[in-house]
């Protein structure tokens, strides 16, 4: 797909997705050794994002799992139609019963789920696993045959390879340790919170009408924001965020005024914007 | 570097990365081995993340990497070109790399400084390279006031919003090109010494492995800031305990639902879920001089998983005892100031200022023994380290009757208990006693311990 990386980084940076170094290279070498991708890092940072444009820039299509607390085989791998298996039984009353078991175990009757959607057909396909660390352990188990060889077996069908290769891309907030099994399988990324310099670009990038010198203050500030001990530090999203507000407040710098009004758009905790405030020099909020 | 060369390179970050703890397979090095092959050896940073990708496995092994692969993959040989300089040119040079905040430039004059003025010893065996004697020489955080004058100069003046943010800013400059005169150092050691050896010694353990009674400053502040990270992990861990432990009676009307999908058959039985109850926590904490540390950081851990809890209950002691837990709500708007609070506004000292267990848990079960009740698990933290005196143990036997179940934490060795002055052994043999030296043992044991 890719022949270096910095053709990953300018076609990624073509969708509207600047990548930092890491970031390319990791997204180079997971098509280049045809691993799938495990991203992690903070929210807000772009993990969901970057999938999204390995599929633009890929011309690929998205196929997404998002998991959640009790995601099971049924809905992310594949599921008989009973109901039509039923109508099947019940409509044809003369056959023989090996007659209809053969058919209703076809792949007429199967519902493909996420994951084998992305295995079955050959056009070019991203499969993001959104989340990976809110399902249960269980479903990593479902996981593994797939990360590995690219394969699911329906053990009335038989086993089902990739033709190609999906692009696959797990995201996780750490909220639990996936296993080492699972880990073993892919490649590691880590997206942390850009520099300065490249934070700057994604501002001036996602918000064009923001002035030069106000961006590098915005971004000054989240710096400086993030080196404080609180308990959730703005992210690259809430960055965007403030940057807008602060466009349709129609500020071209910053002072303190505006800064603690709308220091409630970067900080989600009470107790944290009265702390920045305090490190700031912010008079009472 | 030859083909053998490198693969030898590999093999040998791949064994000083095992040595620290890292599980890496055969199979991660032959995929390290193959993203050499498709990154080459132009860009060194394309090759450290390249090969983080494929031999890391979670965030927290990245600090270890980094200096592991600088001394494997280093930035030059020997020593760095030109002319030896003089103090006074090398801190104006610095002063101006730092206005201008050129990380490669900060990197050259890191190698200058500790060729010019970090090497110690002339014979061939003892002799080295200190990056504290480089730092000593050339004290950069002198320059501070020179390069805040020099940034405001260039900006013309202008005084914004974002003034008042210059000082941190170029404080993490200086601090930044202390690291790379370390890094610097420890690559001319390596030199000299073999890589190899260096590599399982001279690199820090990170945070979460450091023993909590030798943590510094700095391994303290970063373990508070892995305390919120933490809990919502064990959060995920207890609702998960929790569950699983429910077994129980069928829930008809929820299988029945269920059995909709499967044209009436009921295919998966649903169970009855337990009504939750959620149980009560009391922790019993020495916060004196030798174990604070560990007090704190399990205190604000504590703290953040409240939620899980219906109550939770903290009292610090040294020798005499105090409820600390409002203290507690409020300390985590400021969870560095919190020790020193506790310390200053509970009445944890009587006569003297050295920790008794005896007395502080005899005043436990005199005056606050109605918080103990069958639903309670109590956590005590502590060295158990008496200074000599009465361990008071029949208190101890009368909290645990009490409660549902009494754990101890003591932060010390196992060797080390009952050395000394440490009760540690009679205390074990009436409560459940844990080991619990460093942040990685400590959340093992709380996803283990804490009651669902």
């Amino acid at each position: 797909m890719f022949r270096s990386v910095d053709e990953v980084a300018a076609r990624l940076a073509e969708t509207g997705y600047l990548a930092s170094p890491a970031v390319a290279t990791t997204v180079f070498l997971a098509d280049r050794l045809g691993k799938p991708l495990l991203v992690e890092g903070p929210a807000g940072v772009g993990k969901t994002e970057l999938a999204k444009a390995v599929a633009e820039v890929a011309g690929a299509r998205l196929i997404r799992l998002q998991c959640y607390e009790g995601v099971d085989e049924s809905r992310a791998l594949y599921e008989w139609n009973h109901a039509k298996q039923l109508l099947r039984i019940s409509a044809g009353r003369d056959e023989s019963w090996d007659e209809t078991r053969t058919d209703i175990f076809s792949e007429e009757f199967l519902l493909p789920r996420p994951l084998l959607t992305a295995i079955r057909g050959d056009d070019p396909k991203v499969l993001l696993i959104d989340e990976t660390d809110k399902a249960d352990v269980e479903v990593e188990g479902l996981l593994l045959e797939i990360l590995s060889d690219f394969q699911v077996t329906v053990p009335e069908l038989g086993t089902i390879t990739a033709a190609r290769r999906p692009f696959v891309v797990l995201t996780s907030n750490a909220s639990r340790e996936l296993s080492e099994a699972l880990r073993r399988r892919c490649l590691f990324l880590h997206i942390g919170f850009p520099d300065e310099e490249l934070e700057r670009r994604i501002v001036r990038l996602k918000v064009p009408g923001l002035g030069e010198a106000l961006a590098e203050s915005v971004v000054r500030v989240v710096g400086a924001l993030r080196e404080m001990e609180l308990r959730k530090v703005p992210s690259v999203a809430e960055t965007i965020d403030w940057a807008r507000t602060l466009l349709a407040l129609g500020a071209d710098t910053l002072d303190e005024t505006v800064v603690r009004d709308t220091l409630g758009v970067l900080l989600k905790h009470q107790d944290d914007i009265l702390r920045a405030a305090a490190k700031l020099d912010l008079d009472a909020v | 570097m030859t083909a053998a060369g490198v693969t030898e390179r590999l093999t040998g970050l791949v064994g000083a990365l095992r040595a620290h703890g890292l599980r890496i397979g055969t199979g991660e090095t032959v995929d390290a081995a193959q993203a050499m092959e498709a990154l080459g050896f132009a860009d060194r940073e394309l090759l450290r993340e390249g090969l983080a990708a494929t031999l890391l496995h979670g965030t927290g092994q990245r600090p270890l990497f980094d200096p592991v692969f600088d001394l494997y993959f280093p930035r030059g040989v020997g020593a760095p070109q030109g002319e030896p300089t003089n103090r006074e040119d090398l801190r104006d040079r610095l002063a101006a790399a730092l206005a201008a905040n050129d990380r490669a430039l900060m990197g050259q004059l890191a190698a200058e400084a500790v060729d010019g003025f970090g090497g110690y010893g002339n014979s061939p065996t003892s002799d080295g390279w200190s990056s504290h004697q480089t730092l000593e020489w050339l004290r950069p955080q002198t320059l501070l006031a020179r390069v805040r004058t020099s940034v405001r100069a260039e900006g013309g003046g202008r005084s914004g919003f974002t003034d008042r943010l210059l000082d941190d800013e170029i404080r993490q400059r200086i601090e930044g090109f202390r690291r790379q005169v370390a890094l610097e150092a420890r690559r001319r050691v390596a030199e000299r010494r073999g890589r190899d050896e260096l590599a399982r010694r001279a690199i820090a353990p990170t945070a979460d492995r450091v023993d909590f009674l030798f943590a510094g400053r700095a391994q303290l502040a970063e373990l508070r800031r892995a305390v919120q990270p933490l809990a919502r992990k064990l959060a995920t861990r207890l609702a998960a305990r929790r569950r699983r432990a429910s077994r129980g009676t069928i829930d008809l009307r929820r299988t029945l639902r269920g059995s909709l999908s499967t044209g009436g058959v009921p295919m998966r039985p649903v169970l009855r879920r337990r009504r939750p109850v959620r149980p009560e926590l009391v922790l019993l904490c020495d916060v004196s001089g030798s174990v604070s540390g560990f007090s704190d950081f399990t205190m604000l851990l504590v703290q953040a998983l409240h939620d899980q809890f219906s109550k939770v209950r903290v009292f610090a002691f040294v020798n005499r005892l105090d409820e600390v837990t409002p203290l507690l709500v409020h300390g985590t708007a400021d969870p560095e100031g919190l020790g020193t609070r506790i310390r200053d506004e509970a009445t944890l000292t009587g006569w003297h200022g050295s920790s008794d267990y005896g007395v502080a848990l005899g005043e436990f079960a005199e005056r606050y023994g109605d918080a103990v009740g069958p639903r309670t698990t109590v956590f005590v933290l502590g060295d158990a380290r008496t200074n000599m005196s009465d361990p008071n143990l029949p208190a101890v036997r009368q909290i645990a009757q009490r409660a549902r179940r009494v754990y101890w934490l003591n932060p010390e060795q196992r060797s080390q208990w009952g050395t000394g002055d440490s009760a540690a052994p009679d205390y074990a043999e009436l409560v459940e006693m844990h080991e619990c030296r460093n942040a990685q043992q400590l959340s093992a044991l709380v996803g283990r311990l804490l009651p669902i």
